[in-house]
């Protein structure tokens, strides 16, 4: 075979093809990396998570786990992801509220709510998140001083130290209240299976709704009333020059909170929208020439299939939340990103503490897909 | 089959009268959109108020009592929204530190990029075989613009700023992972397992973590990577870095519209005797790339709203150039809302108009496909 | 027509579509047992008129009623109907998400109150009669056209309506199907149960029918027997839609 035939056969070609893209990452690899140590060498550091285990010497004010200047760098990283995930968890929730809500909004039949949600939704979507975190970090910031905080209501202070909240105390006896929700989350589980199997036998609706949100709020309730009120909340009450009791919450997670979740909700709510457009008028038809009430339409009809369509974007809509909430480290909010910046300025360690940050995001993001992956494999519809 | 045989029936047939007034006209579109049962009276009388909460006062504060001249926040006296800075600030919000004699140099290239734009668009322009090379040649031609050299002041990228830093960062981010894209994407669909395998790997990390680690990696590692005594200028760093995250969502926007070409079109493509890169070329992507101008522009406007991550890295786009003036003695506390609002709305102007026009594309594209 | 017998009476009906007039002046008695076929060109309101039998569109003047159940705003009479009417329609309209099985069961279960078993085993009493009880558990997707109208026939079937309403029942199938659902069809008008059905199957329509009602441009132009109306059009206009529906 000359060298001709050889390019010209599809087998031996794709083989070249690969050999090539091999050789070039390896030739790629190999350069940076010589440099890199060379680099290394010359400024005089050494490479490897050893540093992890020096003493950070600075402080964190939002820790979820036990944190001083004495712990090391690690430990610090560690409070980072876990204020990321706080970030993260309490930015899903609102956002998925305010989005399901203004979706469902868009879709109203009034003239003039739909088109003020529609402005709220293309303002918020097509102005970039790291203005607006900045914008309402700057906002909170230029509230008063702590001595003229404002207050909702005498329990909540705003001042631009953060929001005052009212912290709950929990005496001898908060378990049993606990146990109660608790227990009443076990009844309700049983009362489903159950008036499940009393339908299908008798045909009879059980209201599950009503008897499941009155449990869960009547029992725990009743625990509280009985076992002497054992828990109360320590509102914040003004001092001399402070604020007394309470918890505070520092602008840095406030703005940030807001910022993320009115964004990302903007992009849920067109998510939810179109789900649910995409369900065709005739099911509705369909449900009702059958005689089913509107509430049960949506909730045996239109939401089963509107939830397949919005399910798969909305994960990566939380994931893109997540991935935005690294840019706390524009305002100082102490996540992984901004503690990691800290630790990468002080230890001088880059490589490393930039390769935690992408396996941290890339756990993260596989664990989405795996979920995705599965969530799709689950509703797949049948089809021929 | 009906139209022309019944048009004759409307003097046959005096049956026609008008609607019940009350289900037309303003009054029927106000009882059926806003009025129709409780629940939407309810709406209404919400909107109505939020509306008469918001609108006058910003009105007034935007306007009325707003102060337009001074050259200090000391000059604010009126309680409406500070206005003075805009006259001697303005053009740093757009143009940054670059060299004010030169400012017709970032303007002509914009203008530029309009013909450019549309003869990449549009397929039936006059002299679309000179405009083609145009379109091509127009990011050497606005790098040497901007940049300078061949006769014109150098101007050195520490001069790019504001608004036009976040124009150059977004569109040469954009222009530049175009054909990194459409590499990957043929990649991704390769038959070939390891470059499959490199290209799912590429883009999958680069979309996984966070621009500003990327951006991190531009400041801080980019530098130990290269030879000792070699230095790249922190702007390109930083667009290289936009341009392999840009990519790797490229990637993604134009394997769909692969996707969406039909078999028989590759088929066709084999039959016909083109080889691999030449139906590619000359019959898969065509028509793939049209497919996805709306998934490009909404890449874009993505990407556009990223590029004030440069401010993490310090750079001054025009977050940056707010930020400045904030924080600047001479207004601070005065211009906080007003800079905040002026920054959005470059933004939302031209996100809102391109992400419109995305959506039209794809209206248009839908129909035809059908 | 023995005037005490009417199940559904309609009378002086008019509506609109915004300023559009789709039904004019409609007056229709329709009696227990009753095959009605209405025909006419696109447009003409044929379709409108049977959605607002069960009140999926609402009229602006005029008086139906069903059963005894005038339509009003009134969400009790409307649901009273709706208990009375099965409909058909010309897209199917089966739940995707559902099997064949749960989509006849799910307004027994959820309207009707019945046990899970008893549902089911009348849905396949129904699924029976329309000639697929063998599909029973899959799904909408894995189904032809034509099975899939006859599941839709067997899901309005389990409510054992008093009148069903087909909106174009085979004009979204192929050729070869639309004859197992004329099949059921005929079998269903053999049980004496009281139809009105849209379609331009003129075959079905002398076989079954009544009583054919041709509309135009939202009015009842001319209804009689079908070997009046095929033999002996009164009207032009119902001689060109005639000579027209014929030709192919």
């Amino acid at each position: 075979m000359n060298t001709k035939s050889l390019w010209t056969n599809e087998r031996t070609r794709g083989l070249i093809f690969q050999i090539l893209l091999v050789v070039g990452i390896a030739v790629f690899f190999a350069f940076i990396i010589s440099n890199t140590i060379t680099n290394l060498e010359k400024a005089g550091l050494a490479s490897g998570y050893s540093f992890l285990g020096d003493t950070a010497s600075f402080d964190i004010n939002q820790r979820l786990i036990e944190y001083s200047s004495t712990s090391t760098y690690g430990r610090a990283i560690i409070v980072g992801g876990l204020n990321t995930i706080v970030i993260a968890i309490l930015g899903i929730l609102a956002a998925t509220v305010i989005g399901f809500v203004a979706g469902i909004l868009r879709l109203s039949k009034n003239y003039l709510i739909s088109r003020l949600v529609t402005i709220y939704v293309e303002f918020v979507r097509n102005v970039p998140v790291l203005l607006q975190i900045i914008f309402w970090w700057v906002i909170l910031l230029s509230l008063p001083k702590v001595r003229n905080s404002l207050s909702i209501g005498d329990s909540i202070f705003l001042n631009n130290r953060g929001i005052r909240l009212p912290s709950a105390n929990f005496y001898e006896g908060s378990v049993l209240v606990f146990s109660a929700l608790i227990f009443a989350l076990i009844v309700i589980y049983f009362i489903k299976r159950w008036s499940q199997k009393r339908q299908a036998k008798t045909g009879k609706i059980f209201p599950f709704g009503y008897t499941a949100l009155g449990l869960i709020i009547f029992l725990p309730a009743l625990t509280f009333l009985l076992a002497d009120q054992p828990i109360d909340f320590n509102v914040p009450t003004r001092g001399r020059f402070n604020l007394k009791g309470g918890f505070n919450v520092t602008p840095e997670l406030v703005a940030l909170w807001l910022a993320l979740s009115t964004y990302t909700a903007a992009f849920i709510s067109e998510i939810v929208r179109s789900g649910i457009l995409s369900v065709s008028s005739g099911q509705r038809e369909a449900a009702s020439a059958l005689g089913l009430k509107p509430s049960l339409i949506m909730r045996k009809i239109i939401l089963p299939q509107a939830l397949r369509v919005i399910i798969p974007p909305l994960t990566s809509q939380y994931l893109n939340l997540t991935k935005n909430s690294s840019l706390a480290v524009a305002i100082g909010y102490q996540d992984i990103v901004s503690i990691g910046d800290t630790v990468l300025n002080q230890s001088g360690q880059a490589l490393e503490v930039i390769s935690i940050f992408m396996i941290f995001y890339l756990t993260l993001s596989l664990i989405t897909s795996a979920f995705m992956n599965w969530y799709n494999k689950r509703i797949e519809l049948v089809e021929r | 089959m009906t139209r022309d045989n019944n048009s004759h029936s409307d003097k046959a047939n005096p049956g026609i009268k008008p609607p019940p007034a009350n289900t037309v006209g303003i009054i029927g579109w106000i009882r059926k959109n806003l009025l129709g049962g409780w629940v939407n009276t309810l709406l209404t009388i919400i909107s109505i108020y939020i509306l008469w909460l918001a609108l006058p006062p910003l009105f007034d504060w935007a306007l009325l009592n707003a102060d337009f001249s001074g050259s200090s926040g000391k000059e604010c006296t009126t309680n409406g929204a500070c206005w003075a800075w805009l006259d001697q600030r303005i053009n740093q919000f757009f143009y940054g530190f670059y060299p004010p004699e030169s400012y017709w140099r970032v303007n002509l290239s914009l203008i530029l990029l309009l013909p450019a734009l549309a003869y990449i668009l549009f397929e039936n322009l006059p002299y679309s075989k000179y405009g083609r090379w145009f379109a091509l040649s127009y990011p050497i031609i606005s790098a040497l613009l901007l940049l300078g050299g061949a006769g014109l002041e150098v101007v050195t990228t520490d001069k790019f700023g504001g608004f036009m830093l976040n124009l150059v960062a977004g569109l040469a981010g954009i222009i530049l992972s175009l054909p990194i894209g459409i590499v990957l994407a043929l990649g991704r669909r390769s038959k070939l397992p390891l470059i499959r395998m490199f290209s799912i790997a590429f883009i999958e990390i680069i979309r996984g973590v966070p621009l500003i680690t990327l951006l991190f990696v531009a400041v801080i590692i980019v530098q130990l990577f290269l030879p000792p005594g070699v230095s790249l200028d922190q702007l390109v760093r930083v667009m290289i870095m936009i341009t392999i995250f840009a990519s790797a969502y490229m990637a993604e926007v134009i394997r769909g519209g692969l996707q969406a070409i039909p078999n028989g079109q590759y088929e066709a493509a084999q039959a016909v005797g083109l080889g691999y890169w030449r139906s590619m070329r000359l019959v898969i992507l065509p028509q793939a790339l049209k497919i996805s101008i709306p998934g490009i522009v909404n890449t874009f406007i993505g990407l556009f709203k990223d590029t004030t991550l440069v401010i993490i890295i310090g750079l001054f786009d025009i977050l940056g150039q707010a930020r400045l003036l904030q924080t600047n003695p001479d207004w601070m506390g005065k211009v906080d809302h007003e800079t905040f609002l002026l920054a959005a709305l470059f933004f939302f102007i031209i996100c809102f108009s391109m992400s419109r026009y995305s959506i039209n594309l794809e209206k248009r594209l839908d129909t035809t496909n059908k | 027509m023995n005037e005490n017998s009417a199940v559904i009476e309609i009378s002086a009906l008019n509506k609109w579509f915004g300023n559009f007039h789709v039904l004019r002046d409609i007056n229709l008695s329709i009696s227990q047992g009753e095959r009605i076929v209405i025909c006419g060109p696109s447009g003409s309101g044929k379709s409108t008129l049977i959605r607002c039998i069960n009140r999926l569109e609402e009229h602006q003047e005029g008086r139906i009623v069903v059963e005894g159940n005038e339509l009003t705003h009134d969400l009790k009479n409307i649901d009273a109907v709706r208990r009375e009417v099965g409909m058909v329609f010309q897209s199917f309209n089966l739940f995707p998400h559902l099997n064949v099985l749960d989509n006849c069961t799910l307004a027994l279960i959820w309207v009707r109150k019945m046990p899970k078993l008893e549902a089911e085993s009348l849905a396949m009493e129904y699924l029976e009669r329309v000639k697929i009880p063998e599909q029973a558990r899959k799904f909408p997707g894995q189904l032809s056209g034509g099975q899939q109208q006859r599941v839709a026939i067997a899901r309005s079937l389990c409510m054992r309506p008093k009148i069903m309403l087909f909106d174009e029942p085979t004009s979204a199938l192929d050729p070869e199907m639309i004859k197992e659902v004329l099949d059921v069809m005929v079998d269903l008008a053999d049980t004496g149960m009281t139809m009105l059905v849209v379609t331009h199957e003129m075959g079905f329509a002398s076989q079954v029918a009544d009583r054919i009602i041709f509309m135009d441009e939202g009015l009842i132009v001319e209804q009689n027997t079908p070997e009046e109306f095929f033999n002996n059009p009164k009207s032009d206009r119902t001689k060109l839609f005639l000579s027209q529906i014929l030709s192919h």
